[in-house]
This record gives C-alpha cells, sequence and structure tokens, in this order.
C-alpha cells in the first residue's frame, strides 16, 4: 500500500473487534456482586476497535517503513548488526522453551535449566572468566551489576573509600552513566593521540579511592589496547578493579580473551556478538562475567549442578541481590546458546577474523576519500573523520542521510566523541565482499556529489518514506500520545 | 558573539545584571549559540535559597541538556515564566531574557566575576 | 565456510591483496603475543541446523510447558491467551531485525508503534504520558523510585510489604548503592498496614510504592493511601496489573503520580521469565524526570506527519556522568507485541479478558473453600488471584497436583515465613470450568 500513513486510532469504529474469546462458563454473576463497585471503573478503556483484517494490515504496513538486517547492509558502529538467523528465533518458539512459568517447579525446567547452565560455561570459556550470570538485561545493565560486583568486593574487604571509576572520554556514554547511577563519582582521562589509554594519565589518577577501570578493547576506535596488560598491572597495584565492556568483542572471539588480558569483571551483548536481534531497540541481553573470588557476588539465583539436576541457588550471602525479576532475559539465551553452536569454537573464531578483514577491506578503499586518522590496522570497526578535501561544509549527518537515498542503513555517526565528524563503520562477518564493493562504491560517488552537488547531500534523504524530520518542533511542541479530542 | 557593557559574566557563561541589593540572571549570546535551539527551560522555586555554584536551572537543546550554576549566593524572588512557553526567547535575545530574579546574600560574589572584555577573552580561549 | 559467513577463500585472497596483508593473521599483530589465546575453545560445533534444532528440541523436552500442565501458577508471570495475530506481526523481520530508531526517516515503523504503544498505555492508565517501555516491572518500579528521590530531594522510598517480593529485592539491590533507604512498611489481613503507613511517612520520604492489585491479588484501599502519600508531599507509586486496568478504576482515578508495571501478560509469551517489559507512566509534572526513550509526533520538511525520539538530551549518551538512569535500550519488541496485543483486544477485549478472569477465579475460590479443608487467607476483594491456607504444606499440594498435570500455586511461606501453608492460585481467562473443578477434587484428597 503506497504512502499508508494511518494512526490505528483513526481506523477505530464503534462495534469492531479483532479477538474471540469463549462464553464464560463459571456462571453468570454481576462483577459488582464479587468486587465492590467503588474499586471498579465506570468507563472503558480507550483503547481501539478494529477488526482482525485492520490489525493485520496495519501493522504489517507499518513493517515495512522500518529498515533492519534483512533488509539490506547496517554497518552501524559498536553495534554489530549481524545476520539474526532464522532457526535461533524457531528454537525460541518452541513451546516448551517459549510456554513455560519462570516459578514451575524445578523438576518441571530442566531443560531451561540446563541450557543456562551450559551458556555460563560457554560465555566464560570464551572471555576467560569463572563464572557468567545471565540475568542483566542489556549492555547498560549489565554495566550495572558489573559495577555493583566491584563495590560489593570493596565493601567486603572492609575498604569503603573506593567511590570513584575511572573511565576513559572515549568510552560508550552508558558507562560513565552507570557508574553515576551506581553511585560512583566519574574520573575521566583523555585519550592519547591514537585513542588509547594515556598511561601517564592513568597513573596521574590512580589512589587507593579508585574502585576501578571501565574499558572496551579493541577500544571505541576499533583500535586493540596494546599496553592492557600494563594498564591492568597499574589498577590492579592502585587496588582496583577492572571492568570490560563488551560491546566490542565481536573482534577478538577465539583469539584473546578478556580474562586473559587481566580484567576481573565483564559484560557481553548477546544481542551484539552473539546475533540475537536487536528487535528495533530490545530487548538485549548483557550476561555479566567475573574472576573466581567474585563469584560470591553474582546476583541471585545462580544456576548450579547438584547430583546431575540443575537447580536456582538463591542461598548466597554475598550476592549483590537481584538486578531484575527471574533470571534475565531467558529467550533471549536460547537464541544465543543456538548460535554459539552452530558456529563452534572454530567457527566464532572464524567470524571475528572475517569481521575484521571486513572492516580492514572498506577502510583501505574509503581512506582516499574520508579522512582515516588513525591509519592501522584495525579490528572489527574503524572510524573516519568527515570527507577528505571538504570545501563545501557537507557534515556527517549529509552524508549519512545521503545513505539513505541509496537503500544503506547509515555507520554510526558523532560518536566517539574523541574524533570529530565520526564515521564509524562495523560491517560484521556477515557480509559478502560484493556488498562491501556496492557500500564502497556509493560512499564514493557520495564523497563525488559533495564536490559537485553539496545541495543533493544537504537536503538528503529524498527517497524515504518521509524525510529530514523538524526535532526542535517535536520538543517544544510536545505530542506524545494520540489525543481524540484535538483531531 | 555579543557581550554587554553593563553586565557582569562567570565562566559557566551566565550573565548577572546588579540592581542594588537584587540582580538578573540569564545565559550569554556565547552559551545559547553553543547549545543550539533551546527547547525547555527547568525553573527553580520562588523561595530557594542558593549558594554561588549551586544548580538554578536546567537548559535543554535538540543536542544537550544544560545545568546552569548560580553565580552569587541569594534568594530566587522571581522565575521568567514567560521561557516555561518560549524557551526560545533565550536563542532570540539572550541579554533581554533573565532567568531569575535573586535577592543577593552579599556583594562578595560578585568580585569573582569578569566585565565584558575579560570574558570575551575568556571565550576566545574557549572556542 | 559457515553458512553465515559468505566470503570464500577466494574471496579472502582477493580481499587480503587489496589490503595489503599476506594472510588474516597479518590484520592481528597489533595483538601481543602473550594475549593470544594458545588453544581452541572448547565448545561443541559447529552443528547444522538439523543437528541443532534436534539438540534443542530434545533439550526443551525436559521441560513441561503450560500446554502440558493445566496452569493456576501467577505470581507475577500470567498464563493469559495470546491471540495468533500476535506473533504472526510481531515476527515481521522488519521490526525485529532493526536498531534503535536513531535514523527516523528509515524507522517509521517502529516509531510509530511506539507513539501508539505510548497513546495506549496512557489510555490503560489514564497518566498524561509514558515512555517506549523498561526492562521489566521491577526495574521500571526502581526507575519510578529514582524519580521521586529525584524530584521530592529527599532520600527514603517506602514500600509495602505487599508489593512482589522479586519487586522490593530489585529495589533493595539498586538503593543500596545509591544510599537510598528503603523502608517496608507491614501488612494486616493481606493490605498494607494504614497506621503503620501513616506513621512512616514523614518528611524524610521521597515516594510510597503500592501494589494494587497486590502480590496477593487484592485491591488495596488506595484512597487513604492517596491521602496520607500527597498530605507529606510524597510521590505515589503504583505497580499495577495491566489487564486488572479492564475493569479495576485506574491510577489516575486515585490520583497516583507514577504507573508502573509489567507489561508481560500483554501478549508476550511467559519465556522462564523474560523477555518481558516494564511500563512507566506518569504526569505531566514529573515528565521530565522520566527516564527512557519516548517517541514525540513531528513533520518532515514536507509538512507530512512523522515520528521521531525526543526529549533526548538527558538521556545518558549525552549528560553521561550525570545521568540519573542508565538505560539505554527499551523492550522494543515486546513494546511492539504489547501494543498489537493492545489493539487486537481493543476496548471490549480487555474488560472481558479481566471479567472472566475476575469471574473464573472467584469461581475457583468457592469451589476450592466449600468443605473447609482450604480456606481464604485474606477475606478481602480480590481480581484473579487469591491465597489460600491449610493443614497442608503447599510444597505437598502442587506435588500432588503436578501428579495430575496441573500447575499448582506459589508458596508464599518462601518470601512471608509467617504465612506458613499460604498458597497464592491465579486464574486467568483460558482456564474452564472443567480445569476448575478438576483442581478442587483433586486438591480436596491431598
Amino acid at each position: 500500500m503506497k504512502d499508508y500513513n494511518s494512526l490505528i486510532f483513526e481506523l477505530s469504529k464503534e462495534g469492531r473487534k479483532a479477538y474471540s474469546l469463549p462464553p464464560c462458563d463459571v456462571g453468570e454473576t454481576r462483577l459488582d456482586s464479587l468486587i465492590p463497585s467503588s474499586f471498579l471503573r465506570d468507563d472503558e478503556v480507550d483503547l481501539p476497535e478494529v477488526s482482525e483484517v485492520d490489525v493485520v494490515r496495519h501493522f504489517t504496513n507499518l513493517s515495512t517503513k522500518n529498515y533492519g538486517v534483512d533488509t539490506g547492509f547496517y554497518p552501524l558502529g559498536s553495534c554489530t548488526m549481524k545476520y539474526n538467523p532464522k532457526i535461533n528465533e524457531d528454537m525460541a518458539a518452541l513451546s516448551r522453551f517459549s510456554d513455560i512459568h519462570p516459578l514451575q517447579p524445578e523438576e518441571t525446567v530442566q531443560g531451561a535449566l540446563e541450557l543456562m547452565f551450559n551458556l555460563d560455561s560457554m560465555l566464560s570459556e570464551i572471555t576467560g572468566m569463572e563464572r557468567v550470570t545471565l540475568q542483566p538485561a542489556a549492555g547498560a545493565h549489565g554495566e550495572l551489576t558489573g559495577l555493583m560486583i566491584i563495590k560489593a568486593y570493596h565493601e567486603n574487604r572492609g575498604d569503603k573509600k573506593r567511590n570513584k571509576i575511572i573511565v576513559p572520554d572515549s568510552a560508550h556514554g552508558t558507562n560513565p552513566a552507570s557508574a553515576a547511577v551506581a553511585g560512583f563519582e566519574i574520573i575521566e582521562i583523555e585519550s592519547d593521540k591514537n585513542g588509547a589509554v594515556d598511561l601517564e594519565k592513568l597513573k596521574a589518577v590512580l589512589s587507593d579511592e579508585i574502585a576501578g577501570l571501565m574499558l572496551t578493547n579493541p577500544s571505541t576506535l576499533g583500535l586493540f589496547e596494546q599496553n592492557i596488560k600494563q594498564i591492568a598491572d597499574l589498577v590492579h597495584e592502585a587496588g582496583g578493579l577492572l571492568y570490560y565492556d563488551g560491546a566490542n568483542a565481536n573482534a577478538i572471539m577465539g583469539i584473546a580473551r578478556p580474562g586473559d588480558m587481566g580484567f576481573d569483571v565483564i559484560h557481553l551483548n548477546l544481542h551484539k556478538t552473539f546475533s540475537t536481534p536487536h528487535g528495533g531497540g530490545g530487548p538485549g541481553s548483557g550476561p555479566v562475567g567475573v574472576r573466581k573470588d567474585l563469584v560470591q557476588f553474582l546476583p541471585i539465583p545462580t544456576v548450579e549442578k547438584k547430583d546431575a539436576k540443575y537447580v536456582l541457588d538463591y542461598d548466597r550471602p554475598h550476592s549483590i541481590g537481584k538486578v531484575k525479576s527471574f533470571y534475565g532475559h531467558f529467550g533471549v539465551a536460547v537464541k544465543a546458546y543456538a548460535y554459539i553452536l552452530s558456529m563452534g569454537g572454530d567457527g566464532l573464531k572464524n567470524a571475528s577474523q572475517e569481521a575484521v578483514l571486513n572492516a580492514n577491506y572498506i577502510m583501505n578503499k574509503l581512506k582516499k576519500y574520508y579522512y582515516l586518522p588513525m591509519d592501522q590496522v584495525c579490528k572489527h570497526e574503524f572510524v573516519l573523520s568527515g570527507l577528505l578535501d571538504n570545501e563545501n561544509h557537507v557534515s556527517t549527518l549529509d552524508v549519512a542521510k545521503r545513505l539513505l537515498d541509496y537503500g544503506y542503513h547509515p555507520p554510526t555517526i558523532y560518536f566517539p566523541l574523541i574524533v570529530s565528524d565520526a564515521i564509524m563503520i562495523e560491517p560484521t562477518e556477515t557480509e559478502s565482499v560484493e556488498t562491501l564493493d556496492s557500500f564502497i562504491d556509493v560512499m564514493i560517488k557520495i564523497s563525488e556529489e559533495a564536490k559537485e552537488n553539496p545541495e543533493i547531500l544537504k537536503t538528503a534523504p529524498h527517497d524515504t518514506n518521509v524525510r529530514r524530520i523538524d526535532e526542535v518542533k517535536a520538543a517544544r511542541n510536545l505530542i506524545l500520545k494520540w489525543d481524540k479530542n484535538k483531531q | 558573539m555579543e557581550t554587554k557593557k553593563d553586565l557582569l559574566y562567570s565562566n559557566d557563561h551566565e550573565w548577572v545584571r546588579v540592581e542594588g541589593e537584587k540582580a538578573y540572571i540569564g545565559i550569554t549570546d556565547f552559551a545559547q549559540h553553543s547549545l543550539g535551539e533551546i527547547v525547555y527551560v527547568e525553573l527553580p522555586e520562588v523561595g530557594d535559597d542558593l549558594n554561588a555554584g549551586d544548580v538554578f536551572g536546567v537548559i535543554e537543546s535538540v543536542k544537550a541538556a544544560s545545568d546552569s550554576y548560580l553565580p552569587v549566593s541569594g534568594k530566587v524572588l522571581e522565575v521568567n515564566e514567560a521561557l516555561s512557553d518560549s524557551p526560545q526567547l533565550i536563542n532570540e535575545d539572550p541579554y533581554g531574557s533573565w532567568i531569575v530574579l535573586v535577592e543577593l546574600s552579599g556583594k562578595s560574589d560578585l568580585d569573582d566575576l569578569m566585565n565584558a572584555q575579560e570574558y570575551e577573552e575568556f571565550c576566545s580561549k574557549e572556542d | 565456510m559457515h553458512r553465515y559467513i559468505p566470503n570464500t577463500e577466494a574471496d579472502e585472497k582477493q580481499m587480503l591483496n587489496s589490503i595489503g596483508a599476506k594472510s588474516i593473521e597479518d590484520l592481528f599483530v597489533d595483538i601481543p603475543k602473550n594475549l593470544r589465546l594458545e588453544k581452541n575453545l572448547n565448545i561443541h560445533g559447529p552443528l547444522s541446523e538439523l543437528e541443532l534444532s534436534n539438540h534443542m528440541k530434545n533439550l526443551s523436552n525436559s521441560n513441561k510447558s503450560v500446554d502440558d500442565l493445566v496452569c493456576f501458577l501467577g505470581a507475577g508471570a500470567y498464563d493469559h491467551y495470546i491471540p495468533s495475530i500476535v506473533k504472526h506481526l510481531a515476527m515481521r523481520s522488519e521490526f525485529y531485525t532493526a536498531y534503535t530508531p536513531y535514523q527516523p526517516e528509515i524507522s517509521q515503523g517502529t516509531l510509530q508503534v511506539i507513539f501508539e504503544y505510548q497513546t495506549m498505555i496512557c489510555s490503560l492508565t489514564g497518566m498524561d504520558v509514558t515512555n517506549a517501555s523498561m526492562y521489566d516491572g521491577a526495574t521500571a518500579c526502581v526507575e519510578a523510585a529514582i524519580m521521586a528521590v529525584e524530584s521530592a530531594r529527599r532520600d527514603s522510598v517506602v514500600v509495602s510489604s505487599t508489593v512482589h517480593p522479586d519487586v522490593r529485592k530489585v529495589l533493595k539491590s539498586y538503593m543500596r548503592f545509591r544510599d537510598v533507604e528503603v523502608i517496608e512498611v507491614d501488612m494486616t489481613d493481606g493490605v498494607t498496614d494504614i497506621e503503620k503507613l501513616k506513621s512512616l511517612v514523614g518528611s524524610n520520604i521521597a515516594g510510597v510504592i503500592i501494589q494494587n492489585p497486590n502480590f496477593f491479588g487484592i485491591i488495596e484501599d488506595m484512597t487513604e493511601i492517596e491521602k496520607i502519600t500527597h498530605a507529606n508531599k510524597s510521590v505515589l507509586i503504583n505497580y499495577v496489573d495491566p489487564i486488572s486496568l479492564g475493569i479495576l478504576k485506574s491510577p489516575a482515578d486515585y490520583g497516583v503520580d507514577i504507573v508502573v508495571g509489567e507489561g508481560q501478560s500483554l501478549g508476550n509469551s511467559m519465556s522462564f521469565g523474560g523477555p518481558y517489559l516494564g511500563f512507566l507512566a506518569t504526569n505531566s509534572k514529573l515528565m521530565r524526570k522520566m527516564p527512557g526513550r519516548i517517541v514525540g509526533q513531528s513533520d518532515d520538511v514536507d509538512g507530512k506527519r512523522a515520528f521521531v525520539l525526543t526529549l533526548q538530551a538527558r538521556e545518558q549518551h549525552i549528560r553521561r556522568y550525570k545521568a540519573t538512569s542508565n538505560i539505554c535500550s527499551n523492550q522494543g519488541l515486546n513494546a511492539l507485541i504489547a501494543a498489537i496485543y493492545m489493539t487486537t483486544m481493543g476496548k471490549k477485549g480487555i474488560k472481558e479478558v479481566a471479567e472472566q478472569s475476575a469471574k473464573k477465579a472467584h469461581y475457583a475460590m468457592n469451589q476450592l473453600t466449600k468443605t473447609g479443608k482450604f480456606k481464604l487467607l485474606f477475606d478481602k476483594p480480590f481480581f484473579k488471584e487469591f491465597a489460600l491456607t491449610s493443614s497442608v504444606e503447599s510444597t505437598r499440594i502442587n506435588k500432588g497436583l503436578l501428579h495430575h498435570n496441573i500447575l499448582g500455586g506459589y508458596g508464599l511461606d518462601k518470601d512471608y515465613p509467617e504465612l506458613k501453608n499460604g498458597l497464592l492460585l491465579c486464574v486467568t481467562e483460558k482456564r474452564t470450568k472443567e480445569q476448575i473443578d478438576k483442581l478442587a477434587q483433586v486438591m480436596e484428597v491431598i
């Protein structure tokens, strides 16, 4: 349907319905004879009244206004938009995974507990940690959980003055936010000219008030932090712990492990590295792994194996407690587990190798047209800094918006903050050389357009469902829901 | 960038117009320019007793939310309600759009502020 | 080569040539030798699709689903009916393989769905605004408590002991690290003790958290609680079951300031505890303290109606170290499911689901308490859950029921040691008279 532009509320018509329920078979009772009428509502909830076909067409049409990994190339840096295997969706939807109640007796959920137990082992093996909890709902939630563990560790040692967390200025925005929410003060340190941790600046801020350092490796610039061992030693000598933000783990599976680098607490994003879909903003899943002596602080419950049975262990006196209802995003864990088995250990390593190959391939082809501030081997992603010879002042935003006209999802832009006009490209391993070549051609073409016809970039996109949107109007004149009375 | 001769300036880019024991406070042209189009101004409560350095408001643009720090200690006498509905007034006329009027607790805080020329030099280093 | 990795050996060679590298190994020279993993990862596989599918089915067959068992278990996750179209539409891959809608021009599908979701959550709760969803009910409740602390500038919150134990646990873990005191107010006869609440709510209390219907399914006296809370200028937070709002007064009717809850019942499968969605709705006064993503309506340059993320300036990626919430993702797909569910059920359906659940729960209560072996633990008006007590331990009852392929209730003594032999049962619209009669019959002879 061309130019579908209806809200579901505009289709509503009194008397229509899209559902059917069997008649109530427990006799005719008036509701107010069961529940006092003072507790009952006088009106009906103002939800739409539409037919089943209306619902189906409405949401189908809306879906066509979206762009997903299944639509095309999605080189969104730091987000690892790899292919989301279909079989994983089927597996998570198996009735005996999806239709089980979280509070069922343990003997009726042995398969689910076994899966969680095994996924813990697999993720521990991949990262070199002792144990992993699946409870955190997303990457940022994993960070918060990990920081709570760090705080609990220091408090348990009777060391209560460690209230500061060091975060490099290149970090993901969630790092400082998570530290703030966990009740820490944040010390930001400037990166060196290559975007790596500046050892001298790190030394200068280390003290007995430092609880830990948050780091991602490869860094947000896509470069491996070569001094990681020294960094770990420095932080450990000062009594702090090292936290690993797993957003960039797709570069190192089977190649290097955060546990071996000296990290004490880590999180992974199952929705990035382990192929589970992003769902238009979630659900994610941010498992947290820890070294051996920190296992006691993991959230309750953990899954344990006792006498060939899997059990939920709540009896953990040093645990930070619960960070979420039940046990985390089990449905997401099923998909990640299926993915890991589909790949196998060697397959995961190969995935990282190909992800790095794809990134280096694009980087080398584009550096003649866009400014590449760090011209060295990159890992799974790299960062450009705007157009070369940009006489017409075409912005990174313009380049991104023009990519939409050519049918691509743009890279991450204006991040990391330490690179001006950043364009952060992460192709992932699930893209073919042909796809990369087409994208490279378009990026080159856009750089030519920037010279010859900058207006077409500055007014892009032209061929999308809607064009540039007035964000100032949206923020000044807030319309956050449909209002029947204002139509 | 515009400045006004008769105002005092803080290094957090607020301006102060002293009238006797009272002072009007707003944000400078430099500040509104770097924030971009302002979409919301959060105002303090009338009667709040604040110290120099306290946050007295939050100014939001599409790309940033910025705390405003009170350059002087004092009691909030009035807030500029017009900004609730028309935050863009700050973009249009930063020195005409005061945010709060305070009763000064003392005048010593004023010694730490810059005059227009000093503030211009300060901003040229920030750019 | 692997089915998910398209580059062939020839492709690799050509690409390496173009880069000027001899081998893939050349691309990893920056990783110091002493950090390189010397062994192969000890992980089984790779499995073909058929092998994987067999393995996963075998594993899942060690579980019993609510298709295998007749479910009378609730306590935070509910076996409501999910219409067929919900899954079909939510599984449109343009929805689920998309990222967060940061490029609005190619994300109008997701953005409009969230806008419609926001509208429907506001209708359901009666509140002015809501966000695009939170991780789950428990974390939504934490965020509401933080909003209260921030807006009231006080450092304690009161939570009723009739609030779901998991929600209280999550609240305590978070608040422990923020130095916010969490004070529990006792219950009497299955509801919040009003007198004790009155004595606790003082000038240090930022917010009061009440679940309604509460953990025992009982409808709380919100009118009195509202008076106490607002007389003290505290923020009233209500944790609600969205299905109950089909028939019960909305939180807005009681003057609640922030409404939160677990949205699983709105079309999401139980999936052993997640992923679900939390919802958080509030009044316009607290709107700007609300964390998370929010979608607003605007126009594009051609004047066409368009949707976009708004109020983003306070989000963590801009505020960084001044953030009061670190939530970044929402539960996009689960909010989509909730939106499709609410649309499908509509005005009449949400009411009918709530009504049938309430009527069947009351029928079950009557059947179960007929002979006197089981008594209502608290004799108070309830919605779809109720607590029984007897001389038999709840684990024994549940074991006996399981033997008849019935998934029994939630043993209350785990969280409330004083409620020995307490059993919380839940009845949704999915249960039939026959199933309920069977439940009563089996329980009678245990």
